[in-house]
């Protein structure tokens, strides 16, 4: 009784064949999927730019510089820029991430030129402003005091504190406040001069447009940016596992609820085992409503609204970690059931049924993700960003099919060391 | 953007609207009821959102598991929302399995058996779905402004629900509430997507024709009386911020006033989107931005209208800078509004809206679950040709009525003034 075009569908699939690549002569590398279905565009991208360069007294200055980018250029103030923006119905944020500063964007078609010439002259000839750096920094120290008081997010640093100790990882991005209040404009212009350029640079557009035009027009706009000096990313230093349980809590008095994260040190993207571990976190807690988790503590405990799991690594091995959110009375309880699910999840292998229902979840889903501009230009950006080859989607549905349970358990005991979970509480 | 879509009335009542789209193999339904917080009271506040949890646990065909199984298996996504004027359930999957969706909605409407040991472990996820909300100082301050500005009106509650309501309302008042507002005629059914609309419609009819109808419960809906003085809500709580939300008593969406108030409320906190999914646009050279951030009053700022059936609350929330005060927060926004107040905005401001809100749309229709949303959601408080005609009302609001706006909604009279300050240190409890 349906059109079944899935067949159809796959051939449209991003691929080597739909998706325009072109490197610049200064290494910007551009990244174009036309679609004409919609009248909008989307540009998203990065800059190797990332808090990997910051002083420990200085945390926080990544994003502070990103964000200060279009607080004035030499060609514009700040109003100027958000007047061209807001009046063409267009958004543009420029945000500091660990590894990468990354930016994103979406306009209707008509102004995408516009909005390639705001961002290239952010991202070259910011000013600055005293007064914009200043208005920036009392917005920073409002955040991080609420910040502070927010159990979800406090329980997330905190596990990061007793997982990454010494490493980059265990430092929040947005900084502290002692460190927000040390960085100076000074602080701003160095980091931009010093750690932005066109090496490693790349830009993913994707809506109504025609790639040869867009490439064209940021050829015209950043083909010529240049910085010799432009440092490589450092290495990130090894993280040891924890060798021993580690609980920490935080006291937020007031709150009515707490949220609870146990987790371990996960793989990075590119890691072999990837694939099985994602699947293996889908069966742990995500497949359906929020998989065994959501089964064993939200269904039939009763104890949260929210209970699942994540595997967040990317560049470098990002945590792999279940969170929930629980009356305080019952963190203790709500622990205990998260830890018999993490240690069935990791001495014994899924069921050949878990696994391929998550199988076919991960088959299904990604028409559904590519629906959109934005969620096929994030698609193509992470294609450039881990190296995973212009053919990856199109190859993605034989990887997911050919993991075994076996897989499964090793990805699993690999990362699951029971004796050595570390477990953030942040409430009341 | 094809506008073409078909509507229609099932003999039992049910309203059916789909609207194919062939840009992605694609189907997204929404099954909505037209029941929400709006129509409850004291001693059942909260009733129709646990109902929708309640709507997860399974029926004797499609069990909980297999449910939510059986939609994940094909990479399709679901979810429900329940707000004052409605609850909504919804399945986005490939356009091939979207019969999946139309088979257990038809289910759930009235085999859902509300086992009595599911309601009670339900009960503490929804206390606790309630304490996580009360973890933010902007629910806190929220829900007394709401309170305040509905003395008699069931807006008056949050569609959570009172903690002693969620502490006491039984299985037998949720299975009954289910039964009494859970029929084809309460209900819309609403898909969008690559589907042929003949070969659907035949489907639906096997699916849905044969489902009993029903009567609804004597809904007694309280008008709000006119606000004669304005009312002042003091919150605290824990932190080192404060907040501020002023809300003014706004019309209804199918109110002709509505139009001009979106082009007021865009002008004063910047575009607001109707969409459930998609992108949104920064508000830095809104009149309210300018006035409280960019002069360090505020460190940020935002608003909207609500689209309801019976009027509601134009709502302008700030978070306070740590150098200034919620009053100097107050003093600017009415100096503001009453600029409004006393001059017409230019023309090309009220242009500039008008762009804003085709971007936005643009954003919007890029989703077909947004889609089959948009036609749901303008039906249960006006119909399709609302939203249709969306843009070509505002594009028809003139400055004088944007004036006229401010001057009839934006006075003092007819606003609720809230302020969330953090407790003394000594007074936090332990």
């Amino acid at each position: 009784m349906t059109v079944d075009k899935s067949n159809s569908f796959s051939k449209s699939l991003p691929g080597a064949d739909n998706i325009h690549r072109r490197m610049l002569a200064n290494g910007i590398v551009v990244l174009v999927r036309s679609n004409f279905n919609s009248p909008s565009v989307v540009v998203n991208g990065y800059l190797l730019a990332g808090n990997l360069f910051e002083q420990d007294d200085r945390l926080g200055l990544a994003g502070y510089t990103a964000d200060a980018l279009l607080r004035g250029t030499e060609q514009r103030t700040f109003h100027e820029i958000y007047d061209h923006l807001e009046s063409a119905g267009a958004n543009l944020h420029i945000n500091g991430g660990v590894h990468t500063t990354g930016f994103g964007s979406q306009a209707l078609a008509e102004d995408l030129d516009l909005l390639l010439r705001l961002l290239a002259e952010a991202l070259r000839q910011p000013t600055f402003p005293e007064e914009q750096v200043e208005l920036l920094r009392a917005r920073y120290l409002t955040s991080l005091a609420i910040r502070a008081q927010d159990t979800r997010e406090m329980s997330s640093l905190t596990f990061d504190q007793i997982v990454y100790p010494g490493h980059p990882y265990a430092r929040p991005e947005d900084g502290y406040p002692e460190t927000i209040r040390a960085i100076t404009r000074e602080d701003l212009l160095k980091f931009h001069r010093t750690y932005y350029g066109p090496r490693g640079m790349v830009i993913a557009v994707v809506g109504a447009v025609e790639a040869e035009k867009v490439f064209n027009t940021v050829d015209g706009l950043l083909g010529d940016w240049q910085n010799p000096d432009q440092p490589v990313p450092p290495n990130l230093p090894p993280n040891p596992a924890p060798a021993e349980p580690l609980t920490r809590k935080v006291d937020i008095p007031g709150k009515f609820q707490a949220d609870v994260v146990v987790g371990v040190i996960g793989p990075e993207r590119r890691a072999e085992d990837f694939i099985p571990a994602a699947l293996g976190n889908n069966i742990l807690g995500v497949f359906g409503m929020m998989g065994r988790m959501g089964e064993t503590v939200r269904e039939k405990a009763g104890l949260a609204y929210y209970a699942y799991s994540q595997l967040s690594g990317g560049m470098g091995p990002g945590p792999w970690y279940v969170s929930a959110g629980v009356d305080p009375a019952n963190v203790e309880q709500a622990i205990e059931l998260i830890r018999d699910e993490i240690e069935r999840f990791s001495i014994q292998a899924v069921s050949a049924e878990e696994l391929a229902d998550s199988q076919s979840n991960f088959i299904g889903r990604l028409p559904l993700s590519l629906e959109s501009n934005s969620g096929m230009a994030s698609a193509i950006l992470n294609l450039e960003r881990y190296d995973l080859g212009l053919d990856y989607y199109q190859d993605y549905p034989e990887m997911v099919r050919r993991v075994s349970v076996e897989q499964i358990l090793e990805s699993a005991r690999h990362y699951w060391d029971l004796d050595n979970l570390a477990v953030a509480i942040a409430g009341p | 953007m094809d506008n073409s879509f078909t509507r229609l009335e099932l003999p039992n009542g049910l309203l059916v609207l789909l609207k194919e789209i062939h840009t992605a193999p694609i189907a997204s339904l929404w099954l909505w009821y037209r029941v929400g917080s709006r129509n409850e009271g004291p001693g059942t506040t909260g009733i129709s959102h646990w109902t929708e949890h309640m709507q997860f646990k399974g029926t004797p065909r499609f069990p909980a598991e297999v449910l939510d199984k059986a939609v994940a298996r094909e990479g399709g996504y679901r979810n429900a929302m329940t707000f004052m004027d409605w609850t909504t359930y919804f399945e986005t999957l490939p356009a091939n399995k979207i019969d999946l969706a139309l088979d257990l909605e038809a289910d759930r409407m009235h085999n859902s058996e509300f086992d009595p040991e599911e309601v009670e472990s339900e009960r503490t996820v929804i206390i606790s779905e309630r304490q996580g909300h009360e973890n933010e100082p902007m629910f806190l301050l929220a829900e007394e402004v709401q309170a305040a500005a509905f003395r008699v009106h069931s807006y008056h509650h949050e569609v959570i629900g009172d903690q002693a309501d969620l502490e006491t309302i039984h299985r037998d008042d949720l299975y009954q509430h289910y039964r009494s507002h859970y029929f084809p005629g309460n209900a819309i059914l609403t898909l969008a997507g690559d589907f042929s609309t003949n070969a659907m419609l035949d489907r639906i009819r096997e699916l849905y024709e044969p489902l009993p109808g029903g009567s609804l419960p004597k809904l007694k809906i309280r008008p709000e009386p006119v606000q004669s003085g304005e009312r002042i809500i003091n919150v605290e709580g824990p932190g080192d911020t404060t907040y501020v939300e002023v809300v003014y008593h706004a019309p209804a969406a199918s109110d002709p006033d509505f139009f001009p108030y979106l082009v007021a409320d865009s002008l004063l906190t910047g575009p607001s989107s109707l969409n459930v999914f998609g992108g949104g646009i920064s508000n830095k050279t809104s009149l309210l931005y300018q006035a409280l951030v960019d002069k360090e009053l505020a460190v940020s700022l935002h608003g909207g209208l609500t689209a309801t059936v019976d009027p509601f609350l134009h709502t302008i929330m700030a978070t306070v800078h740590p150098e200034s005060t919620a009053e100097a927060v107050v003093e600017a926004i009415d100096k503001e509004v009453s600029i409004l107040q006393k001059t017409p905005p230019r023309q090309a401001d009220v242009d500039r809206a008008v762009k804003q809100a085709r971007a936005l749309f643009a954003y919007g229709s890029e989703s077909i679950t947004n889609q089959a949303f948009w036609m749901g959601y303008a039906e249960i408080f006006d119909n399709y040709e609302w939203f249709l005609s969306y843009l070509d009302r505002l594009a028809e609001v003139t400055p004088e009525q944007i004036q006229g706006i401010a001057q009839k909604y934006m006075r003092r009279s007819n606003r609720v003034r809230g302020v969330y300050r953090p407790f003394d240190r000594q007074e936090i409890p332990a």
